[in-house]
């Protein structure tokens, strides 16, 4: 009996052991920091460069940048999501967010750039509507994507504004019948193994929102963009190739 | 055994925390307005405001008070183009109309945004030798001589020594509870009225980046400040005898911005302008239009420039304009909580 009971013991205690062999397989959970950085096709670009004519398109328009704040939204690392981020690139604003209790595993990340329809609702964002970044209810209303301002040199080498602003694409052909598609888009930047608190940048190369595929040319599209159905399509396009991941410390 | 006098606890008195009273409108559309820890409301302190801000005891000869240029009236601004201070030296700025402070996130305050909270505002024209001329510690002193004011200063902040930190912070209380948020527009929104024809293609216009394009910098029927109250350089001149916000960051990029006033109460608000140089809602509606002035720093949002503007036609002119009236509040200009 006696052989009987140590036995028993004996599997209790390996059991025991195991268990506490898989609790340290279960790692604690992380934070990850995300960081926006912004760049013209690879020159860094910050608030410090605005309001001068240092930048040249693809087009070879040159330009100078006076605001630029874009909405991101659905940001996800694995199973930890934020609603949306509104970053002010001007007032140096958003460009950082902070994701507590990530799991140290392999986690995709993507986001959202503006927001998708189902996200769009007129109006309930109160910092956002605080912020200004509404779309007027005859476009559909909802938010900007992106306002981005600013003045290039025309053919005439005079100064011209431009407003490059993103939002979903409404065709107003018929006002009363406004036909709607949706322009935001998925920025997927792969799966990320994540072994310890992390920092991730996401680079943004500004140059591309006037370059791929479509070459933007502003003295034909600059201003009132936001009810130009074509352009909102094109501005979706060249988009696409804006972000990318850089540089992963952890 | 407790060490406190009767004597000392008779004098204490805890001042009632005051719910500030925020609009509908105000309170589904934006954030939270901004209240100090280090200044909470409270019904002393706001009445403490409300009898300083009414009070020519505030200025160097008695004869002004922050009233004299903010009646509660006009929107609590004036209708002159610059007002003279207590020596009648003329400023060379518009009297700056005060409602919905709170409401202002970035807490830059002036036309040049140079002050960083109500509180700091408040400060300034009482020593400004072209306003009130006065000298604080003389305020602080007739103040503390005064019959009223020190128990007043006990009841709402707790202490009978009057100095200016705890004058401006009264004032600040005040300013914050001048709300205006029930013009018939609000009322609108709020479905409780219609727009005639007119008000309503007004409002289309303003809202139209084709046409007014006036949304993107004075808010909208989801941003009812009706101001971003950011600083822009609207196109007004072509150089800048004041740099507006340009002459505080002494960044040139910011010459010739100034902030976007709020469009509520306009009717009440004339002169218009950081400078009054606008004596119509008409003049301000034909700059817009056809009197745009390029400039090294105007305003990538002023899109037309070069044409002088956005054209408008003379109905869209007029319909614009009565939107823009449909924005009067006149339950907040007769607010007898608001007025002396």
């Amino acid at each position: 009996m006696k052989k009987i009971i140590s036995f028993l013991v004996l599997i209790i205690i390996f059991s025991t052991c195991k268990n506490e062999t898989d609790c340290c397989v279960n790692l604690s959970p992380i934070t990850v920091n995300l960081k926006f950085t912004h760049n013209w096709n690879g020159v860094a670009l910050t608030a410090a460069d605005f309001n001068s004519f240092k930048f040249t398109t693809e087009n070879g328009e040159t330009i100078s940048i006076e605001r630029l704040r874009y909405l991101i939204s659905n940001i996800s690392i694995g199973n930890t999501i934020k609603d949306y981020n509104l970053v002010n690139i001007g007032e140096n604003t958003g460009s950082e967010i902070t994701f507590e209790e990530v799991n140290q595993e392999s986690n995709l990340l993507q986001f959202t750039f503006g927001f998708a329809d189902e996200d769009n609702i007129d109006g309930v964002y109160q910092d956002l509507n605080s912020a200004s970044f509404n779309v007027p209810s005859m476009l559909g209303g909802g938010y900007h994507f992106m306002q981005f301002d600013g003045k290039y040199k025309d053919t005439n080498n005079q100064d011209a504004n431009f407003n490059y602003h993103a939002i979903r694409a409404v065709d107003r052909s018929d006002p009363d019948n406004l036909v709607f598609e949706d322009t935001s888009f998925k920025i997927d930047l792969g799966t990320i193994d994540f072994t310890n608190n992390a920092t991730i940048e996401v680079k943004i190369n500004i140059a591309e929102w006037f370059k791929n595929p479509n070459t933007w040319d502003l003295n034909e599209l600059n201003t009132v963009l936001m009810p130009n159905f074509e352009a909102q399509k094109l501005m979706s396009a060249n988009g696409k190739s804006v972000f990318s991941l850089g540089e992963i410390t952890q | 055994m407790n060490c406190t006098s009767k004597e000392e606890k008779e004098d204490l008195y805890t001042p009632i925390p005051y719910n500030l009273k925020i609009p509908t409108l105000f309170a589904d559309k934006l954030i939270a307005p901004i209240i100090p820890t280090n200044n909470p409301l409270t019904e002393e302190g706001i009445a403490l405001g409300k009898k300083l801000f009414f009070d020519k005891i505030l200025s160097g000869n008695g004869t002004q008070s922050c009233a004299t240029c903010h009646d509660p009236q006009k929107a609590f601004t004036d209708d002159r183009q610059f007002s003279d201070g207590i020596d009648g030296i003329f400023g060379n700025r518009n009297s700056m109309p005060l409602f919905n402070l709170a409401w202002n996130f970035d807490e830059r305050f002036f036309w040049d945004g140079r002050a960083l909270s109500i509180e700091r505002q408040a400060f300034e024209p009482v020593t400004n030798p072209i306003e009130m001329h006065a000298n604080w510690a003389i305020v602080a002193n007739k103040l503390q001589e005064h019959s009223e004011y020190p128990i007043l200063f006990k009841q709402a902040f707790g202490t009978l020594t009057i100095d200016s930190t705890l004058v401006t912070k009264a004032i600040a209380q005040f300013e914050r509870t001048i709300i205006s948020g029930n013009s018939k527009f609000d009322q609108f929104l709020r479905g409780e009225t219609t727009l005639t024809t007119e008000e309503q293609n007004g409002f289309d216009i303003f809202m139209d980046e084709a046409r007014g394009d006036c949304f993107h910098c004075h808010g909208s029927n989801n941003n009812p400040l009706w101001t971003d109250n950011s600083f822009h350089n609207n196109g007004l001149d072509t150089t800048f005898s004041d740099l507006g916000l340009g002459a505080i960051t002494g960044d040139p990029a910011d010459n010739g911005k100034f902030k976007s006033p709020s469009i509520r109460n306009l009717v009440y608000t004339a002169p218009y302008m950081h400078d009054g140089r606008f004596s119509t809602i008409e003049e301000v509606i034909n700059h817009y239009s056809e009197g745009l002035k390029p400039s090294a720093t105007i305003d990538p949002l002023m899109k037309k420039v070069n044409n002088g503007g956005v054209n408008l036609s003379a109905k869209d002119k007029a319909d614009l304009k009565a939107f823009l009236l449909s924005l009067s509040d006149l339950d907040f200009i007769n607010n007898s909580n608001l007025q002396e």
